[in-house]
């Protein structure tokens, strides 16, 4: 096992450009995509020096303004600047989004990778335990998590809302990681692993997972475009993000309702960040399906 | 000029004529009224509320023992009292009770019933709450000389006595109830009013079917009701436009006005008056740094009420600013004296720079805490996004923390916040109910911000016997002006009501406050 790891070296240095070209020129709409998510991120990040106003700041004297030079995406019924809290709320989507996507995503390999591995009872207590998760849409059990846990903030994120988010996630990435992992339990190094006598973990984590990380990174990409819609959902119910936080959903709730008769740029906006963030994860995480699945490069 | 002058007044006098004719038709019986409750009740009990999402629930169920003639408010009538008399001393109140008067469960009412009400809510039992408790202390002994009258023997004049007779928490319950459970009412409907309790689905509505025995004959004119909760304010005005409820008694925003009106033009009755109700920010006092008057005031001195009044009320039922008592009323603080009070100043720039240094002076020049507010839409919402973004002009983090009105509701009274958005929901201009909610927590346990000052306490008393109009009133500002320096609460806006009935809703009447005409008795309608 040892000689095979270090029989490999990969030179990474100069392989990585050659892979992107590679990716951008195999996979022109993920490369686009990745762009968008890579600006969301910047904006998400940087949002203190990108954002031209306070995204909370009141100004009564600009209420329901329209697009304009001064504010590019118009204001609210606050007067608050809408690009500003659009570029905010970049920052709060992707917080959860990515959070409760990695949480629920990386709990769902560890599980489908221990239940392929065990295989038998185990096997079969997870997997009707996931299919009982899987009978809910993923909005509705986050609905329920949600409004069963009460609000926990810890630096401004609400930590229950990431579960809220992550724990419908858990099944479905389960699902698809142990179809992965049963191929890779048979494989010989892994009875070679059993017959040295490593313990369970050392296999499921140092021998199995390392082979399972392809699905996982695109189930992790594809559910951030879905924790994104989710928190958005709820935010837009009263259940997620509270005002005045930054966020897309919340943002087409509330007043949003009573005004965007008058002011439909306090709809249309968040709308279109929503949609382009869920497009860009969207498709992203097809392209590097497409990518990384050697199947599709025949 | 006076042409345009000459229509207004054609159409004022067209509308009047239309209004009179309305009220003037032959009412209706039968058919069931369904209406939205934007909030559902914590429990039944009228007592230890004051929300109106008790009221609006209970009050159709309840009678009290006189109440306010909205037709002429705010002229006092009987309600259960078929008159009453107030000895020339003021210190002994007679009432005389209607004959043939029943609850639900058919036991005759009589005046013990009266009397173990009041007895309740004057000195309930250990484990009750009343909210009243203040506004009864005056309260020496209720006697019941025969089954039909009862006699309120007072310790001392109490200028607004009548008025809290009329107030609408006073749901009279059965003597018989409360002797096997004092808080049995927290979960169970026995009363005499216009409607019987017939059912309450959780998270869904309530249901009341005519009570054939009213004692009031004729009434009421509705077959049942159902209060249907609507918690979010988009659901409330879908089902008011789609026709799935008749009415919301509560009120709504200017914008959510509009946005019916213009969909549903004139199938739709808008109301519209001031309201005897107002948000008030409370600090509590137990708890650092809070407990620091620099503080409290620092914090009141940023709001730029004059600004925001102008801006919210654009947006919200949020409208005018004022002190305790609601601006216009006989007994409130004229806008010249206000803005020489903490945090009624007009300057609003550089009442911020005090506001800084007083925080610098009492060391928290980087407060961070949380306040704590209703997750009601309207309008919390917008006075919660209001008071972060004021506190933060003067450097102060806030964190925003809203919920349903049931753990709201037990937060602030269980003294479980730092800051919280509070209200003081009154019924009438009486300075004595406005300004039981500043007196010491330990003598009102509905003063949420727990200070405890005598000096309140004093002032209060002074102007609650007091019989002359305009010492009563120097008495009044004096009280106000120690509460503003204390900072240990003080009103942010008071609010506007405008109500929205669909046109075949008729008998209702509009009011200063919600509290008020919601037992449903003379609602008809028109179809």
């Amino acid at each position: 096992m040892t000689m095979a790891t270090t029989a490999l070296p990969a030179p990474a240095a100069e392989k990585s450009p050659g892979r992107m070209r590679e990716f951008i020129r195999q996979q022109p709409l993920g490369a686009v995509s990745f762009v968008i998510i890579f600006l969301m991120m910047f904006a998400g990040i940087f949002c203190n020096y990108v954002a031209p106003y306070d995204p909370l700041q009141i100004d009564f004297a600009s209420i329901l303004s329209p697009p304009s030079w001064e504010h590019w995406c118009g204001t609210d019924a606050y007067g608050r600047d809408i690009c500003s809290r659009l570029i905010y709320g970049a920052r709060t989507a992707l917080v959860i989004g990515f959070t409760s996507s990695f949480i629920g995503s990386t709990l769902g390999a560890i599980l489908g990778v221990a239940s392929a591995y065990f295989g038998g009872r185990i096997d079969n207590w997870i997997q009707r335990f996931m299919d009982i998760l899987l009978a809910f849409p993923l909005i509705v059990l986050a609905l329920v998590v949600v409004a069963a846990l009460r609000r926990m903030v810890v630096g401004g994120v609400d930590i229950n809302l990431i579960f809220a988010i992550a724990i419908p996630i858990i099944p479905r990435v389960a699902r698809v990681v142990r179809a992965a992992a049963l191929g890779v339990r048979v494989m010989p190094y892994v009875d070679a692993a059993r017959a040295a006598g490593y313990s369970h973990s050392r296999i499921i984590f140092r021998h199995m997972a390392p082979n399972v990380v392809a699905p996982y990174l695109i189930m992790l990409t594809a559910f951030i475009a879905q924790a994104i819609l989710a928190e958005a959902s709820l935010s837009f119910l009263g259940l997620g993000v509270v005002e005045p936080t930054a966020a897309w959903g919340l943002m087409l709730s509330g007043n949003a309702a009573d005004f965007y008769r008058e002011a439909p740029w306090m709809i249309l906006f968040p709308g279109i960040a929503i949609s382009l963030a869920v497009f860009a994860f969207n498709l992203f995480g097809d392209a590097l399906r497409d990518y990384l699945d050697p199947r599709f490069k025949v | 000029m006076v042409r345009k002058l000459g229509i207004m007044l054609g159409a004022v006098a067209a509308l009047a004529f239309a209004a009179g004719t309305a009220q003037a038709q032959k009412p209706k019986p039968g058919g069931t009224l369904v209406f939205a409750i934007s909030a559902e009740t914590p429990n039944y009990d009228c007592h230890g509320s004051d929300t109106y999402a008790t009221l609006h629930f209970s009050s159709p169920f309840y009678s009290t023992l006189l109440r306010y003639n909205l037709a002429k408010f705010p002229e006092i009538e009987g309600d259960l009292a078929k008159s009453w008399t107030v000895s020339p001393d003021k210190l002994t109140y007679t009432f005389t009770l209607h004959d043939g008067v029943k609850f639900h469960d058919g036991t005759p009412l009589t005046s013990a019933d009266i009397k173990a009400t009041y007895d309740r809510l004057r000195n309930p039992a250990e484990g009750v709450v009343s909210n009243r408790k203040a506004t009864f202390a005056d309260i020496d002994t209720i006697e019941t000389p025969n089954p039909t009258t009862v006699v309120f023997k007072l310790k001392a004049v109490n200028s607004s006595m009548l008025d809290h007779f009329a107030s609408p928490w006073n749901c009279v319950y059965s003597a018989k109830d409360l002797a096997a459970d004092q808080n049995a009412p927290r979960t169970k409907i026995n009363g005499t009013g216009p409607f019987v309790f017939v059912e309450h689905i959780k998270g869904s509505h309530v249901a009341g079917k005519k009570n054939e025995n009213y004692f009031k004959k004729g009434l009421p004119y509705l077959d049942g009701f159902k209060g249907v909760f609507t918690l979010q304010a988009a659901a409330m005005l879908n089902a008011l436009q789609g026709g799935q409820v008749l009415a919301e008694f509560r009120g709504v925003s200017p914008a959510e006005r509009d946005r019916i009106v213009q969909a549903m033009g004139d199938r739709i009755r808008v109301e519209e008056s001031s309201w005897t109700l107002n948000l008030l920010v409370a600090f509590n006092v137990e708890k650092p740094p809070f407990n620091d008057v620099r503080v409290r005031r620092a914090l009141l001195m940023a709001i730029d009420r004059w600004g925001g009044s102008q801006g919210l009320s654009r947006i919200s039922t949020l409208r005018s600013v004022g002190g305790v008592i609601r601006p216009g009323a006989p007994l409130a603080t004229p806008e010249a004296e206000l803005v020489k009070l903490p945090g009624f100043s007009k300057d609003i720039k550089k009442a911020r720079e005090e506001a800084k240094k007083l925080l610098k002076e009492a060391g928290q020049e980087n407060l961070k805490f949380t306040l704590w507010n209703r997750n009601l839409a309207m309008p919390y919402t917008p006075a919660g996004i209001f008071l972060v973004d004021q506190w933060r002009q003067i450097g102060v983090e806030v964190e925003h923390k809203q919920s349903d009105t049931a753990p709201y509701l037990a937060g602030l009274r269980s003294g479980n916040y730092d800051v919280a958005i509070d209200f003081s929901n009154l019924f009438n201009d009486d300075a004595t109910l406005a300004l039981t909610k500043y007196l010491s927590h330990s003598k009102n346990p509905l003063n949420l911000a727990r200070a405890n000052d005598e000096e309140i306490d004093a002032l209060y008393e002074k102007q609650l016997r007091e019989g002359d109009i305009e010492k009563r009133k120097g008495y009044i500002r004096a009280l106000e002006k120690r509460l503003f320096e204390q900072a240990y609460q003080q009103p942010l806006f008071w609010w506007h009501r405008i109500v929205l009935t669909h046109k075949p809703v008729m008998g209702w009447k509009m009011s200063p406050s919600h509290n008020l005409g919601q037992d449903l008795a003379e609602v008809w309608l028109n179809q």
